[in-house]
C-alpha cells in the first residue's frame, strides 16, 4: 500500500484516502478503494468507462461525500472539513481541470478574465500584477499574447483546454485533478497538451491526479497507476511495472488492447 | 368612531369599552385621509411582517431578507418595494418626501406622495430638510441627510452577482461565503475593454465589509453619500420580494482595484439654473437643432439654492 517511488519515498503524502465506499442505489461505484498522493507524484487512475473513475476524484475532491471512509488532506479531514474551507481549498491548494473546458472556464468572460479569476478570488486587487499574471500564464500555456482579451469561445477545443490548465494553475495549487483533459481532442493536439502538462507538473513540483482511459498518457504522465475495473481498484504500482507486466487479467486485457500506432 | 362601533355590537357588555378603545391605536389615523383604508394602506398584519424583515436587515448591513410582498395599487417597477417599506414604517406625525431621479415634481413622485396623502393623511414636503421619511428611486439629495431621517430606496433587482451568475440558489451560496471574486472578473473585464470601470449606475458596494450590495439604480456619483451616512437607509424590492438595509453609519465601499480606483462620475459642466459645480447633473434636450442644456437632477436643491442666490442679490 505504500507508495514504491524511488524518489519521493518516506514522505508523507499529500492526499490520502482510505475505506471508500460508494454505492449508487444497486450498483457499486466504488468498493474499499484505497490511495495516496505524495508531493510531485503523479497518478494516474485508469479503467474502462463505469469503473468508477470519475467518482473516485469527485469523492477525493469533496465534490461528492463517500457512503464510508476517509479522505485526508495534510492530516485534515475533507469530508468532515466546512463548504467555505472546503471551497477556499478548491482556490487555492487544489485545481480541477475538466473534461470538457467549457465546465471550467467562463465562456463570456476573456482569457485574461478567466485566468485572473482565481486570483481575483483569493484577494489581488491590483489590475496590473492580474493582467501581467494572465499573460505570463497565457505564455506558458503557448497561447499567443494578443489573445488576452478574446472570449474563450472564439478558441479551438485545443487552447480551451490550455486556457483552462493556465487558469487552474494561476494560483500554485499543490494538487491538481484532472478528468481526462486530453478527451475529445485530435492526436496531435492531445500529444502537445500532454508534453505540456508533463513539463508544468516537473517544473512546478505538481501533484496530479488524472483520471484517463488512454493507456499511452497514462505511460507518458504518471509515476504510478491505480487500475480501476467496478469499482475496485485491482492493479496499482509503478507505471512501467503495470504496464510491462500486467499481473491482473484485466489489466493484461488493457494492456494488450492498446493500438499500435 | 369608537362609538360607533361599541354601540351597535350587541356583544358590548359594558366592560369591553375600554379595550376596543385602546386597539384604536393600532391603526391610527390622521386627519385628511380617506375612510375604508387602513392607516398607510397596508393592514396591520402584512406592516408587523415587513417591520420583522426590516429589523432583520438592519441587524445584517447589506444581507437580502425575503418578505411577502403584496399587490399595491401601482406596476410593479413603479416602486412596489419602497412604497411598502415607507407604508410599514410611517407614522401619523412624519413628514414624507418622494423624489424619482432627484425631482419633486414628476409622475411617479407626485403619484406616491398623492397615494400616502390620501391613505395615511401624513404630511408631505419637497424639501429634504423638513422630511423625515424620503423615499427615492435613482438619486440620494444632495443635502447631507440627518441621524432623525429615514432614506427609503426603490430596488428593481436587489441581487448584485444578478447579471453575473443566474441561479439565486447559487448567489445565496456566493453571499454566504462572501466569494465575490467574481463581481471583480465583472470590473476587470471592463478594464481590459474600455480602459475603466464602465458602470455608471447600480454601482456594486461592499457594506461593513462582509455583504456586496446593489445599491439600487443610484449613479456612481452617489456612492460616496451612503458611506456613514447618519440617517438609517432602507431598501425594498416589491417584484423580487427582498428587503435590504444600511443602519446609520455603517462603512460602504464601492468596489474597485488599486491601481484603478473608484471615481464618481459627473457630467463636466455646471448647473444651467443655480450654477453647482459639484451636483449630480441631467442633460435636458432643449430643442431639434442639438440645444442643450445641463441641470442639477436634484430640484430640491437646485431651487434653494437659487433662492439664496436672488435673496443675496436683493441684499
Amino acid at each position: 500500500m505504500t507508495p514504491h517511488r524511488p524518489e519521493a519515498g518516506g514522505l508523507t503524502p499529500l492526499l490520502e484516502a482510505q475505506g471508500l465506499n460508494l454505492r449508487f442505489g444497486a450498483i457499486p461505484a466504488l468498493i474499499d478503494v484505497a490511495i495516496d498522493i505524495t508531493a510531485g507524484e503523479v497518478v494516474a487512475i485508469v479503467g474502462e468507462s463505469g469503473s468508477g473513475k470519475t467518482t473516485l476524484l469527485r469523492v477525493l475532491s469533496g465534490m461528492m461525500a463517500p457512503d464510508a471512509g476517509t479522505v485526508q488532506w495534510l492530516g485534515q479531514d475533507v469530508l468532515a472539513m466546512g463548504e467555505a474551507a472546503r471551497r477556499r481549498l478548491m482556490r487555492t491548494e487544489w485545481g480541477f481541470v475538466h473534461q470538457n473546458p467549457r465546465d471550467g472556464l467562463r465562456l463570456a468572460v476573456s482569457a485574461g478574465g478567466n485566468v485572473g479569476e482565481r486570483l481575483m478570488a483569493v484577494g489581488a486587487r491590483h489590475y496590473g500584477s492580474i493582467r501581467e499574471q494572465a499573460l505570463s500564464w497565457l505564455a506558458k500555456v503557448e497561447i499567443d499574447a494578443s489573445r488576452i482579451d478574446d472570449l474563450p469561445r472564439t478558441f479551438s477545443g485545443g487552447m480551451q483546454q490550455r486556457l483552462q490548465i493556465a487558469r487552474t494553475l494561476v494560483t500554485h495549487p499543490k494538487l491538481v485533478f484532472m478528468d481526462e483533459p486530453t478527451g475529445g481532442l485530435d492526436v496531435s493536439v492531445q500529444a502537445r497538451l500532454l508534453d505540456l502538462i508533463r513539463s508544468l507538473s516537473r517544473e512546478l513540483g505538481l501533484s496530479v491526479l488524472i483520471v484517463t482511459h488512454d493507456i499511452a498518457a497514462a505511460r507518458l504522465l504518471a509515476d504510478r497507476i491505480l487500475v480501476m475495473r467496478r469499482g475496485r481498484v485491482v492493479e496499482q504500482g509503478l507505471t512501467d511495472r503495470v504496464l510491462d507486466d500486467p499481473q491482473h487479467p484485466y489489466t493484461q486485457l488493457l494492456v494488450s488492447s492498446v493500438l499500435a500506432a | 368612531m369608537n362609538s360607533a362601533t361599541t354601540m351597535d355590537s350587541p356583544r358590548a357588555s359594558g366592560t369591553i369599552d375600554s379595550p376596543r378603545a385602546s386597539g384604536a391605536i393600532d391603526s391610527p389615523r390622521a386627519s385628511g385621509a380617506i375612510d375604508g383604508y387602513n392607516f398607510a394602506y397596508l393592514d396591520e398584519a402584512t406592516k408587523r411582517m415587513i417591520r420583522r424583515a426590516l429589523l432583520k436587515a438592519v441587524a445584517i448591513p447589506g444581507h437580502q431578507i425575503p418578505f411577502g410582498a403584496r399587490e399595491m395599487p401601482l406596476p410593479y417597477g413603479w416602486g412596489t418595494g419602497g412604497i411598502q417599506v415607507t407604508a410599514s414604517i410611517l407614522g401619523p406625525t412624519d413628514t414624507l418626501k418622494v423624489i424619482d431621479q432627484g425631482a419633486d415634481d414628476t409622475t411617479n413622485a407626485i403619484s406616491i406622495r398623492r397615494f400616502f396623502t390620501r391613505v395615511a393623511g401624513v404630511a408631505t414636503t419637497e424639501h429634504t430638510a423638513d422630511a423625515t421619511v424620503v423615499q427615492t428611486r435613482h438619486r440620494i439629495p444632495e443635502r447631507t441627510l440627518r441621524e432623525d431621517q429615514i432614506i427609503v430606496y426603490q430596488v428593481p433587482q436587489p441581487e448584485p452577482l444578478f447579471r453575473l451568475e443566474p441561479r439565486r440558489t447559487e448567489t445565496k451560496r456566493l453571499h454566504a461565503l462572501a466569494d465575490y471574486g467574481l463581481m471583480h472578473v465583472r470590473l476587470y473585464e471592463d478594464i481590459a475593454r474600455l480602459g475603466h470601470i464602465a458602470k455608471a449606475y447600480d454601482y456594486p458596494v461592499m457594506v461593513n465589509g462582509r455583504y456586496l450590495m446593489s445599491p439600487s439604480p443610484i449613479p456612481a456619483f452617489d456612492n460616496p453619500k451612503m458611506h456613514r451616512m447618519p440617517a438609517l437607509q432602507l431598501f425594498g424590492a416589491g417584484r423580487e420580494k427582498r428587503i435590504y438595509a444600511i443602519p446609520p453609519y455603517t462603512d460602504v465601499r464601492s468596489l474597485d482595484f488599486e491601481d484603478h480606483p473608484f471615481r464618481p462620475i459627473r457630467a463636466p459642466h455646471v448647473c444651467a439654473l443655480c450654477g453647482s459645480g459639484d451636483t449630480y447633473l441631467d442633460e435636458v434636450i432643449t430643442d431639434d437643432a442639438g440645444g442643450r442644456l445641463f441641470v442639477c437632477s436634484d430640484t430640491d436643491f437646485c431651487a434653494e439654492r437659487q433662492a439664496d442666490t436672488a435673496k443675496e442679490a436683493a441684499e
